[in-house]
């Protein structure tokens, strides 16, 4: 396990890097190899391309599809629905860009072999209006097989830890370190361009699970803020970081809903049969305005309907399967809508006895994550296409970020909300495309330090030193007084989060003087990862997953106390500024970590409408 | 839910290792068979039992919500998935779903198209765009003005 510490390094140089072999990842290997034919293009993955990333367990539904050869809608339709979901505030030129390309992707997807419901005719079945329902066990691998006949090399169970910047300029990207999970090999590439595609972030605030359960998170335990860390590091502009997601799920199992509201009709009420959110609504307009007549209801107010509803002693909240499952063909799209994404539904299920046509099913509202592909969209602040966008959403290349040479796409991308995995893997093709651009405007190869390589090498692999020096010092177990391990920081995290940055312990709420309590704390919890202790190289990586999130965490507290109003009830509340206030902050919030200095900046930049 | 791996019919071929997305099936060096390393940070993929070539990986619904008395078992083919499930009142249901259609290993590498020209590298087309949008036209839109 000592490997990487001693032996010389790996050094892999290609002209295209892709941090992350999600949905967004492979969509960029794809693309890339499409215009650059004889690029070496590596893409690097902590796990196995076929089972990683949010998808790796599968899908019932693809939730971005326009079906434009159609008319069933245009972009436009789409801008306007993602606009009002996130309560005016996304990109409207990345939006645009993802609804205008996803048919193309979703095209290809169905060529591949996915099996996508049609009808007679060949139309796709559709779940609501930008959802279409798939046999979508295999989503990923199918996927996963387009990548690999793309790219040059997929580098496996390597966990990228750092970006790399050029020797001659701090403010472009050079490649990446990080090291092998299996052999401890240290890895270093060398790249002319980067595209991050890494993931969004579980686990920053406690989940409602607990003990055995702790895994049962909605997103995936290894979307670790990856897609965050990484460039906020090197001193990426970022956006959106405060604007975090909470889902209705069904309670426990965390299964999906979209099958259950969207195709089967069905209603949630609470315990005395009413429909709440009917009923309730007059008290939402009252509360956040003409919002609350907006069609569809934006996911963050459906979700503070139910959360009054529950705070307010009307729970549980229940789905009513029962009243809608009325054939055996409705019941296998009842079940299937678990196993083929969310399995330990099913379980649950089973477990507890519970038939979807005779029983009603708990909803409930998860536990806060921070991704940008879903209802919801942090991450990097990044060029648009230079057809849809001018000033300071453009500076010449499709998804490019701040840093020079740096691209994102999927999670990493903010303000490009609702992509999903269908839009993801279009951002991924876009961010490519961008990037063989670049590539070719910018022959050059940027310089990288062999001291700053070795330096980094010392950093990654300190917890592993770090506990075989420190370990003689108490008999067994897990308490030592000099060193943190990975889980104990996790749940020191989770309970930072919960408690100042407003999650299910703290009724999702929050105001200026606990998160400054909160940064407070976390700024401790920073020095200490300087104590991380790794035993393997399976807890090495949890050590650095932890510190992907602790930045990641950092970033949406500063965030969250900036915004000095309550933007999106249902995702997290301030107390001491309870209103949506579009007089002042209808506009991003937006941040820039200095690695020089350390220091942030946090600014607002103006939100545009595309028409 | 966590997993748990059959002494007997496990081989200790790493498949699952290879597999999880968590890091979490690994080798017990002194059994030299799978084991779950951290039930809590398990996502009840089934990525690991679907691989298993054994049928040695089964799973056990997380403890903190989950009655004991349950099983879904998977049986994945190369064109559909066979669900078994056991209920708690001892009953079973069983599905079955396509995962793919065509033969895995037949998507080509985008190379093996025409190479695209300099113009094309300049537009806002993707890849078989504009064709795979089945629309005539890429659309766009006049460039954002200030609200």
């Amino acid at each position: 396990m000592e490997d990487g510490v001693r032996s010389a390094p790996q050094v892999v140089d290609c002209d295209v890097l892709i941090v992350g072999g999600g949905f967004a990842g492979c969509g960029a290997a794809f693309e890339a190899r499409y215009w650059g034919r004889d690029l070496k293009i590596v893409l690097v993955e902590k796990a196995a391309i076929e089972r990683s990333g949010a998808v790796a367990q599968g899908l019932s539904a693809i939730n971005c599809y326009m079906g434009m050869r159609w008319g069933e809608n245009r972009p436009e339709d789409f801008v306007k629905y993602v606009r009002n979901d996130l309560m005016g505030l996304s990109r409207e030129d990345l939006v645009y860009d993802v609804a205008r390309h996803v048919d193309s992707s979703v095209h290809l997807f169905e060529e591949w072999g996915l099996p996508i419901f049609t009808d007679p005719s060949g139309k796709y079945i559709r779940e609501g209006r930008w959802q279409v329902m798939i046999h979508g066990e295999s989503y990923k691998p199918i996927i996963a097989e387009a990548a690999r006949a793309a790219a040059s090399q997929v580098d496996e169970h390597v966990l990228i830890t750092h970006l790399l910047t050029s020797a001659d300029d701090p403010h472009r990207v050079a490649g990446a370190v990080g090291f092998s999970v299996r052999d401890g090999t240290f890895r270093v590439y060398r790249a002319r361009v980067v595209i991050v595609a890494a993931g969004g972030a579980s686990h920053l605030f406690r989940p409602r699970s607990a003990g055995e359960g702790w895994g049962r998170t909605w997103y995936p335990p290894w979307s670790t803020g990856s897609a965050y860390a990484l460039l906020i590091r090197i001193g990426a502009e970022m956006t959106q970081m405060e604007n975090r997601l909470v889902v209705t799920r069904f309670k426990d199992g965390y299964g999906p809903v979209g099958a259950f509201f969207l195709y089967l009709k069905a209603t949630a009420t609470n315990a005395a049969g009413e429909n709440y959110e009917v009923a309730r609504r007059p008290g939402l307009r009252e509360r956040v305005g003409a919002y609350a007549d907006a069609t569809p209801l934006p996911t963050c107010l459906r979700n503070d309907l139910m959360f009054r509803e529950i705070q307010e002693g009307r729970g549980p909240i229940l789905m009513h399967t029962e009243r809608v499952i009325d054939s055996p063909e409705k019941e296998t799209v009842a079940w299937e809508a678990f196993l083929n994404m969310t399995v330990g539904q099913a379980v649950t299920w089973a477990a507890q006895g519970t038939d979807p046509g005779k029983d009603p099913s708990e909803l409930i509202l998860s536990e806060p994550y921070v991704l940008g592909s879903h209802a919801v969209c942090a991450g990097a602040w990044a060029s648009g296409p230079a057809d849809l966008a001018s000033g300071e959403y453009q500076w010449g290349y499709n998804r490019m970020t701040s840093i020079t040479g740096l691209f994102g796409a999927g999670d990493t991308i903010g303000g490009s909300a609702h992509k999903f995995s269908s839009g993801s893997f279009t951002e991924g093709r876009l961010a490519a495309k961008g990037a063989i651009r670049f590539l070719t405007d910018h022959p050059e190869r940027p310089p990288v330090a062999d001291a700053a390589v070795e330096s980094m090498r010392s950093t990654i692999f300190a917890p592993l030193v770090r506990f075989l020096a420190a370990r003689p010092k108490i008999t067994t177990g897990s308490v030592h007084p000099e060193l943190l391990f990975p889980d104990q920081g996790l749940h020191r995290l989770e309970k930072i989060m919960d408690e100042y940055g407003g999650g299910v312990g703290s009724n999702y709420t929050t105001n200026d003087h606990l998160l400054a309590r909160g940064l407070a704390q976390l700024t401790h919890l920073k020095e200490d990862l300087g104590a991380i202790g790794a035993g393997d190289l399976h807890q090495l990586g949890r050590a650095w997953e932890l510190e992907h999130r602790v930045w990641t965490a950092e970033t949406v507290l500063r965030h969250t106390r900036f915004r000095t109003e309550t933007r999106w009830p249902g995702y997290y509340y301030r107390s001491d500024f309870p209103k949506v206030d579009d007089e002042h902050w209808h506009c991003f919030v937006n941040s820039v970590y200095d690695p020089a200095t350390r220091e942030w900046k946090l600014f607002t930049r103006p939100v545009r409408a595309l028409f | 839910m966590p997993t748990y791996v059959s002494p007997e019919k496990c081989k200790g071929c790493m498949q699952c290792v290879n597999i999880c997305p968590s890091d979490i099936m690994h080798i017990d060096p002194v059994e030299g068979r799978a084991y779950n390393i951290e039930p809590s940070m398990c996502w009840e993929c089934f990525a690991c039992v679907k691989a298993c070539p054994e049928g040695a990986i089964d799973v056990r619904g997380y403890a903190d919500f989950a009655p004991l008395g349950h099983r879904v078992v998977p049986n994945r083919t190369p064109d559909r998935i066979y669900w078994t499930i056991r209920m708690r009142d001892g009953s079973t249901k069983e599905f079955s779903f396509p995962v793919r259609r065509g033969k895995w290993g037949s998507i080509a590498s985008p190379a093996n198209e025409p190479a695209p020209d300099a113009e094309a590298v300049q537009s806002q087309l993707l890849s078989f765009e504009p064709d795979y949008l089945a629309v005539e036209v890429l659309p766009t839109i006049a460039s954002s003005a200030p609200t």
